[in-house]
């Protein structure tokens, strides 16, 4: 016997649940439908999905674009690792007043908007772009360069910090281990989980960055996956099946990262406000 | 050891800390505040592509005057002030509702309405267009239900577009703000509720009385963090409306964009544009934190 707050209580949740759950169920299912069927409403299955990926892949150039999605959130990621950890450790392991200071005055760049980046951005990289083009407009250096050191990546750390024991740091001097080889060999495998959930908060806004790519990614060989998405629902023929199965595929990976880390993911978007 | 080696060594760990964090501070500094500055320099000249000339503070008279401008600030204000109180109110109900240990499949509630963050805010702006269409799936289910005669102009009427980019951001960032909330919640001691229920106070009191003040800080921290992003509002309305029908859905950022990167390039205009942005979010931040500090006091 339910009591009826409770009764309310999974009522709502259940809506709740279908409202979230729905786009993702019609985007899977219209990957498997003909476009005509799309328009039409088919809300089951079809047995279109092999077709509709024969047209993706033979239309337009996935393969290249996931594997320069690849490139620019592994590489992201990995970079902003570990710029991120070793600020955050060296701000808080190496206090200091004047540390300190530093630390606070690049907090503030967690206000400034991305909006008002672009432009200047743009003008840097186009401006480099005549001397040294293997990071100007329309490589992934130019993607990765800006967007690879955030202030909450260090922030993060540096709170993670906080948590780590001292004493094994003290117990890797006396055994004659340098400043670096205890970050290396002590701070880095003890904060696995810390690594972890940084790694795919980055990973998924790497992969999901659209913006700044969309300013400096012009050439149809060195887009990513969310241009090529965006380019595909802006035509005006749109086909409908191809372009779920494309963002089927472009959602896959974030997907996956998703569902195998969970527990890292909430721990990585909560720990530094707590 | 004596005190002078002991100061040396003090020297030298401080000196390494500097090496630890070298790197960031000038990446930040090189890609945050030198474009900062850049945009504040650029925002003074005037001129069309690459040929600028100084022009004061022309820039800023004009954007008085920009009916586009304008018309991106109210779309950004009405998102702001209709968005944000709806979706930290559902996340914040959501949140109490799973937060109740008696609750069966609480994993599963809290997994499915966390998913939409998972998806690539381009990817979801196509699927919320097509849903959205003139004959897309929402109108064809409202008529079935024949809770309107005719289909409503989702994306085509200036109402309904903005109406159409605010169910679209709440879909999308509900989940990620109870998420917040619901593990703020799991540090609140029960105990303090069965005072509540022992003393007469029903669910509506604990939430307003219990709830709310407790979650303060988090409530602050994700309304900063909201409005931070609703004031950079891009991606869906690019992808979705494209800003129109004519400006009614646009943004700044979007406008922006289309200063410097669509249109014939105004890189000075969009530079004092885009410190319009960085102006607002300053002054909402310090509002957000004054409205919290004096409920405290």
């Amino acid at each position: 016997m339910v009591k009826p707050r409770r009764a309310f209580t999974y009522a709502f949740l259940i809506a709740a649940t279908v409202v979230s759950v729905f786009p993702f169920l019609w985007m899977i299912v219209s990957a498997t439908n003909k476009s005509v069927d799309v328009t039409q409403g088919r809300l089951l299955p079809g047995s279109h999905l092999i077709a509709n990926m024969r047209n993706l892949f033979d239309q337009y150039d996935v393969v290249t674009a996931l594997a320069n999605s690849a490139k620019v959130s592994l590489t992201t990621t990995f970079l902003a690792l570990v710029i991120g950890s070793l600020a955050g450790y060296g701000f808080e392991v190496y206090r200091s007043r004047a540390k300190d200071i530093v630390f606070n005055i690049l907090l503030l760049s967690m206000m400034i908007p991305f909006a008002a980046l672009m432009v200047p951005l743009y003008r840097m990289f186009a401006a480099v772009s005549r001397t040294v083009p293997f990071i100007g407009v329309n490589t992934a250096a130019a993607v990765v360069l800006p967007t690879m050191t955030t202030a909450f990546l260090i922030f993060f750390f540096r709170q993670s910090t906080k948590m780590f024991p001292r004493d094994l740091l003290e117990a890797g001097r006396i055994d004659g281990v340098n400043e670096l080889g205890l970050f290396f060999r002590i701070f880095v495998p003890t904060m696995r989980t810390t690594y972890a959930a940084a790694a795919i908060i980055t990973f998924m806004s790497s992969w999901n960055n659209y913006l700044w790519p969309l300013i400096v990614l012009q050439s149809e060989d060195t887009r990513t996956i969310p241009l090529l998405i965006s380019n595909l629902g802006s035509g005006y023929t749109p086909d409908y099946g191809v372009i779920m199965t494309a963002i089927v595929i472009g959602t896959l990976p974030t997907a996956l990262v998703f569902f195998l880390m969970q527990k890292h993911f909430v721990a990585g978007m909560t720990g530094s406000v707590k | 050891m004596n005190a002078r080696t002991g100061a040396r060594l003090q020297r030298k760990s401080q000196a390494i800390g500097w090496i630890f964090v070298s790197v960031a501070v000038l990446l930040i500094c090189a890609f945050y505040f030198y474009p900062m500055i850049q945009a504040f320099l650029l925002s003074l000249k005037s001129g069309k592509g690459t040929n600028l000339h100084a022009a004061g503070l022309a820039n800023y008279r004009r954007l008085f005057g920009d009916t586009t401008f304008l018309a991106a600030v109210k779309n950004t204000f009405t998102y702001l002030i209709i968005q944000v109180p709806i979706m930290i109110v559902l996340a914040l109900f959501i949140s109490v509702l799973l937060n109740d240990s008696g609750l069966k499949f609480r994993g599963f509630f809290r997994t499915a309405i966390f998913l939409p963050c998972v998806t690539s805010l381009v990817a979801y702006s196509v699927i919320f267009k097509y849903l959205f269409g003139q004959d897309g799936l929402v109108n064809t289910a409202l008529i079935q239900l024949h809770l309107v005669s005719q289909p409503i102009g989702w994306l085509t009427d200036p109402f309904w577009a903005k109406a159409t980019i605010i169910i679209a951001i709440t879909w999308r960032w509900t989940g990620y703000n109870m998420i917040f909330y619901l593990s703020a919640l799991q540090n609140v001691d029960s105990s303090i509720y069965e005072a509540a229920r022992i003393d007469g106070a029903g669910p509506v009191r604990q939430f307003f009385g219990i709830t709310v003040p407790l979650l303060k800080p988090i409530i602050l921290f994700t309304s900063i963090t909201s409005t931070i992003g609703t004031l950079q509002l891009f991606d869906e309305v690019m992808n979705i409306t494209k800003g129109g029908p004519g400006n009614a859905t646009t943004t700044i950022s979007q406008y922006i964009y289309n200063l410097s990167f669509k249109y014939t390039p105004d890189f000075g205009y969009a530079a004092t544009v885009s410190y319009s942005v960085v102006a607002l979010i300053v002054l909402f931040s310090i509002i957000q934190f004054k409205a919290a500090g004096d409920r405290n006091g």
